[in-house]
């Protein structure tokens, strides 16, 4: 029980760093997760995300599986209203303002600025987890594979995943 | 003012229901389906007010697809029907990991999940890249757009710095680039 106001304050904190996206905060999850609290390990922590690619709607709601292995239910909870409650409530306080905002020059310039940096910071976690997760060629080769298909043609991401999954059953399956 | 008042009420608990359903049947990018279902089936926002909340989310910390809901919510229903596009959103995903983190747990170890695990991360990164590289052709337009996102990676990745010290310092500078009077060769998306 004691862990819970951790845990809130870890996935607030990395909830305020998804600008652009939830690859954003990717590294700083890691460390806090990984590193720090040794909450899980690295590998669950990159399975978890692609796991969390399968499942429908926004796409971090593998944060909700790390609140349950560490404290239950109640963890469970905790992790998703910290995650999601203060970037929205910030979202709601900004929408309300935005109208107003638009006299306010600096709205632009604020809006070119960040859209390189969270692009930046994107590409950084996607590295931070291609590190793990790309241990082989074979696996070089999906990923690789993956993106390229993406590229070229309009595939539901989700059947890539599978697809992973699939060469994964057949070709690292020890026999 | 007229107009908005003449437009019928859209309820709380329809609001949750819609967005419920976006979450509940929103596989890969969740952008399309918002798209379609707000814009085009239930005509609550048109085209060009999506693409200003789509642009308001990208800003801003948290999921656009989060961001969009409360923004919407807000729109139609006030803070009532914002919480409600919010949790509607959110709920079927959050139980679907739930369930899927604790298989994980009790499975995770065998020789048939970790390799189909290893495959799932492979793909997942090169999807992750996809979306990236997509995000990129429409928003980066000069050769300062790129040195902001090279010198972030490095920054992060090389040099080991916090996302949010990062974000601060090269975030700071990449805005007074930017800054107003200042007109940089740059695309208008």
């Amino acid at each position: 029980m004691k862990q819970l106001p951790v845990l809130a304050r870890v996935f607030a904190y990395v909830s305020l760093l998804t600008v652009g996206g939830g690859m954003a905060a990717f590294p700083e999850l890691k460390t806090l997760t990984v590193d720090v609290h040794k909450w899980l390990t690295l590998q669950q922590l990159v399975h978890l995300y692609s796991v969390g690619q399968l499942a429908p709607g926004p796409k971090m709601m593998m944060v909700v599986p790390i609140g349950e292995w560490v404290a239950g239910l109640a963890g469970a909870a905790v992790v998703l209203t910290a995650f999601f409650g203060p970037t929205s409530l910030l979202t709601l306080i900004v929408g309300r303002l935005w109208g107003a905002l638009a006299r306010w020059r600096w709205r632009a310039s604020i809006q070119k600025g960040l859209a390189p940096v969270s692009i930046g910071l994107l590409l950084a976690g996607s590295l931070t987890m291609a590190r793990a997760a790309i241990t082989d060629w074979i696996t070089a080769t999906v990923a690789i594979g993956a993106l390229v298909i993406l590229l070229l043609r309009s595939v539901n991401p989700a059947l890539l995943v599978l697809g992973g999954a699939i060469i994964g059953a057949i070709v690292f399956l020890p026999r | 003012m007229t107009e908005i008042a003449a437009k019928p009420k859209i309820s709380t608990g329809d609001i949750f229901l819609e967005f419920l359903l976006i979450g509940a049947t929103s596989f890969g990018n969740i952008v399309p389906y918002l798209r379609n279902s707000l814009v085009i089936k239930r005509r609550w926002i048109d085209d060009q007010g999506f693409v200003e909340l789509m642009s308001i989310s990208e800003t801003l910390p948290g999921l656009n697809a989060t961001n969009v809901a409360v923004l919407l919510g807000d729109r139609l229903a006030g803070l009532p029907g914002s919480t409600a596009a919010l949790v509607g959103v959110c709920l079927p995903g959050a139980l679907v990991m739930y369930l899927a983190g604790i298989a994980y747990h009790i499975h995770g170890e065998r020789p048939i999940v970790t390799a189909m695990l290893k495959g799932v991360a492979a793909a997942s990164t090169g999807l992750v890249l996809a979306t990236i590289v997509q995000l990129g052709r429409k928003s980066l337009a000069s050769i300062a757009d790129l040195v902001f996102v090279v010198v972030t990676v490095l920054a992060v990745n090389q040099l080991h710095q916090s996302v949010p010290r990062v974000l601060l310092c090269v975030g700071l500078i990449a805005v007074l680039w930017y800054r107003p009077g200042q007109e940089r060769a740059r695309r208008t998306p």
